[in-house]
């Protein structure tokens, strides 16, 4: 049964139309991503599942039980906010125990509970500091431990690592995902970056406008994306005018291919198309190397050195689209110039058709 | 010899330098009129009258009477007393209205809701206090309306020339005061803590009670302070509308320097009660820091 279920889901903020229309349903269990640009509606989603905004329409169940005028403070959820909202006045320990008050607990129970809390973020021992004593990522902790103490049915992630530095930012989308796994709690998280959402979630729902644009597990969202919208919000993607007839499309640059179902994932119908494809899923060849892959041909415009990878910008023959290339700098391999002459290299199955 | 000038001329062009530059007037101004003249009033205090001179070996005579003749110890415990019912009814009746400027009205009307709570300070303090008479006194605006409507036979007496009418007027008159640095506590609060503790299971009145109060305690100390310090030595409201049970301890300093031409004992009235003022002051202070600091 599904711990989380929105059917119908809208939220007005005056004129502003925030959510139009969300149906969705999240396992238990579940680690899942809202992903989307800055204005989507993730957060208030988020907020709205929190009880800290009522829907204008639509119904919010969780575990089966409508959330219709319950306020935040009675629902089996627990927030770990984007400025952690750590009580400066608190001590740690203090801000870890803060939701306990009401607990039937005795106080040494209380206190073995913050540290046992403490101890799964990885801050045992630091239950005397004071709240502003702590470092960004110490804040983190401390708002997690806060949270998951008291063993809501869902926790909710209101982007917690987007203030973090990048090294520290994986450390922390790692130790996420462990926890989660192990406390077996139903996470929400909210975030803009695909890559954060991509690592950790089971699924994530790609939100645009108010709407979600697609919901399905990293792998397919990745590769089968349903619009190009979603497709360059999600990693990079070049695309290519193209034209389909029956199962054979016609790419400009490139050539013909034929196409199956699967790669249509908004559906297939005869006529123009934009045809996208993944920089890795293409190949530069080395003068003289030999494929049994589709061959097309072009020059290089731009590149850029990223250290393991080099980016091309390659404009094909015969159209005036580009196609991004990356390659990994394998030893031997020799970086191309601006100006030189391409052999690209690609699959009909990495094709991805959209209308 | 270059290197010095060199030296002297970098510093010139330093932070220390420009900041010397911008607290010497102010420095020099609070050492001419607050410094000289308070050690003045300190010198003054050990000195003593001796009819038209002033005998000037020192004596602690002056402060043995303070403490033991019972008219000043009567003036400065009421005047105690009348300044802390002034600062509890100020910050009392101050902090709700800051907080509802602060989280009830719009952050674009806020600015005018601080101006208007700045209106008292249009008129002089002088004229407000003269205006409470008006208002209170026995055929004043309070009264007459009162009985108009029949709500009382008689005047009602408490209500001017007595402790009463100077905490009224005083907590009028020092409301802005109060409401300014809780309003400012206030918005300082992060609301996303609020959230916090409404999500972790705090009702309204707990989240209120755990989290905004405590933030905003440092506000309510600056509050009570500013209210505290100067309505202490207060002469001009006491003196208008407190009558004779109504009159504080700067009114009986005031009798000393100029009515009878005592200014020994009035300095030393008024060194005692900077120390009253300053001792209660750093225990309030200290209390403060205690509740509001981690537990």
């Amino acid at each position: 049964m599904s711990i989380i279920s929105l059917s119908g889901v809208q939220k007005h903020f005056g004129d502003y139309h925030a959510l139009r229309g969300i149906d969705l349903e999240i396992a238990g269990g579940e680690f899942f991503s809202l992903l989307g640009p800055s204005g989507c509606g993730k957060t208030t989603l988020l907020r709205v599942i929190a009880g800290f905004e009522d829907v204008s329409e639509g119904t919010v169940l969780l575990s089966g039980r409508d959330m219709e005028g319950v306020p935040a403070n009675r629902r089996p959820t627990n927030m770990v906010f984007q400025s952690y909202a750590i009580f400066p006045h608190l001590s740690v320990a203090e801000n870890v125990g803060f939701g306990l008050r009401r607990a039937a607990m005795s106080r040494g129970e209380k206190a073995a509970a913050v540290e046992e809390a403490l101890g799964m973020v990885g801050l045992a021992g630091y239950g005397a500091r004071k709240a502003n004593a702590l470092s960004g990522g110490q804040r983190q902790r401390v708002a997690l431990a806060r949270a998951l103490i008291l063993k809501p049915k869902v926790l909710l992630l209101d982007e917690p690592l987007s203030a973090l530095d990048k090294k520290l930012r994986e450390q922390m989308q790692a130790e996420l995902r462990r926890l989660q796994r192990s406390v077996g709690i139903t996470f929400i998280l909210v975030t803009h970056d695909q890559e954060e959402a991509l690592i950790m979630s089971d699924r994530i729902a790609v939100m645009f406008e108010g709407r979600i644009a697609q919901l399905a597990d990293p792998q397919t969202l990745y590769r089968r994306p349903v619009s190009r919208q979603v497709a360059q919000f999600i990693g990079m993607m070049s695309f290519l005018p193209g034209r389909i007839a029956g199962a054979e499309v016609t790419v400009a640059g490139l050539g013909r291919a034929s196409v199956e179902d699967d790669q249509c994932p908004a559906g297939r119908a005869d006529g123009d198309v934009s045809v996208g494809i993944r920089p890795e899923l293409l190949s530069l060849l080395a003068p003289g190397e030999d494929t049994d892959r589709q061959l097309a041909h072009g020059a290089v415009t731009e590149r850029t050195y990223y250290g393991d990878m080099t980016y091309y910008d390659v404009a094909l023959d015969g159209t005036d689209a580009e196609v991004t290339i990356s390659m990994k700098n394998l030893p031997g391999r020799a970086v191309l110039e601006r100006g030189d002459a391409a052999r690209v290299a690609w699959d009909a199955r990495s094709l991805v058709i959209f209308p | 010899m270059a290197t010095t000038w060199t030296r002297f001329r970098r510093w010139t062009r330093s932070d220390s330098a420009s900041g010397l530059l911008l607290v010497s007037p102010a420095a020099l101004f609070a050492l001419a009129l607050l410094a000289v003249p308070l050690a003045a009033v300190v010198a003054f205090s050990f000195w003593s009258q001796d009819y038209l001179e002033i005998d000037r070996t020192f004596t602690w005579a002056n402060y043995r009477a303070a403490v033991t003749e019972p008219i000043y110890r009567e003036l400065m415990l009421r005047s105690v007393l009348i300044s802390g019912a002034v600062t509890i009814a100020t910050v009392v009746l101050a902090f709700p209205l800051a907080y509802f400027i602060s989280f009830k009205v719009a952050d674009r009307h806020k600015a005018l809701w601080i101006f208007l709570v700045t209106i008292p300070f249009w008129t002089s303090y002088l004229i407000r206090a003269f205006l409470w008479k008006v208002i209170l006194g026995f055929n004043g605006v309070l009264n007459t309306s009162l009985q108009t409507l029949g709500l009382i036979d008689e005047p009602l007496s408490f209500i001017l020339y007595n402790p009463n009418a100077v905490v009224i007027t005083l907590a009028h008159a020092f409301a802005p005061f109060a409401i300014l640095p809780i309003f400012v506590s206030l918005e300082r609060i992060d609301r996303s803590l609020l959230e916090a503790a409404r999500d972790l299971g705090e009702s309204r009145f707990g989240a209120f009670w755990r989290v905004t109060f405590p933030l905003a305690l440092p506000g309510v100390v600056a509050a009570a302070l500013i209210v505290f310090i100067p309505t202490i030595g207060d002469y001009v409201t006491p003196r208008l509308v407190g009558g004779p049970d109504g009159l504080m301890i700067a009114n009986m300093i005031q009798t000393q320097f100029l009515r009878l031409n005592n200014a020994p004992m009035g300095a030393t009235l008024a060194v005692i009660a900077m120390l009253v003022v300053s001792a209660i002051s750093l225990v309030f202070v200290a209390l403060s820091r205690r509740w509001s600091g981690p537990r």
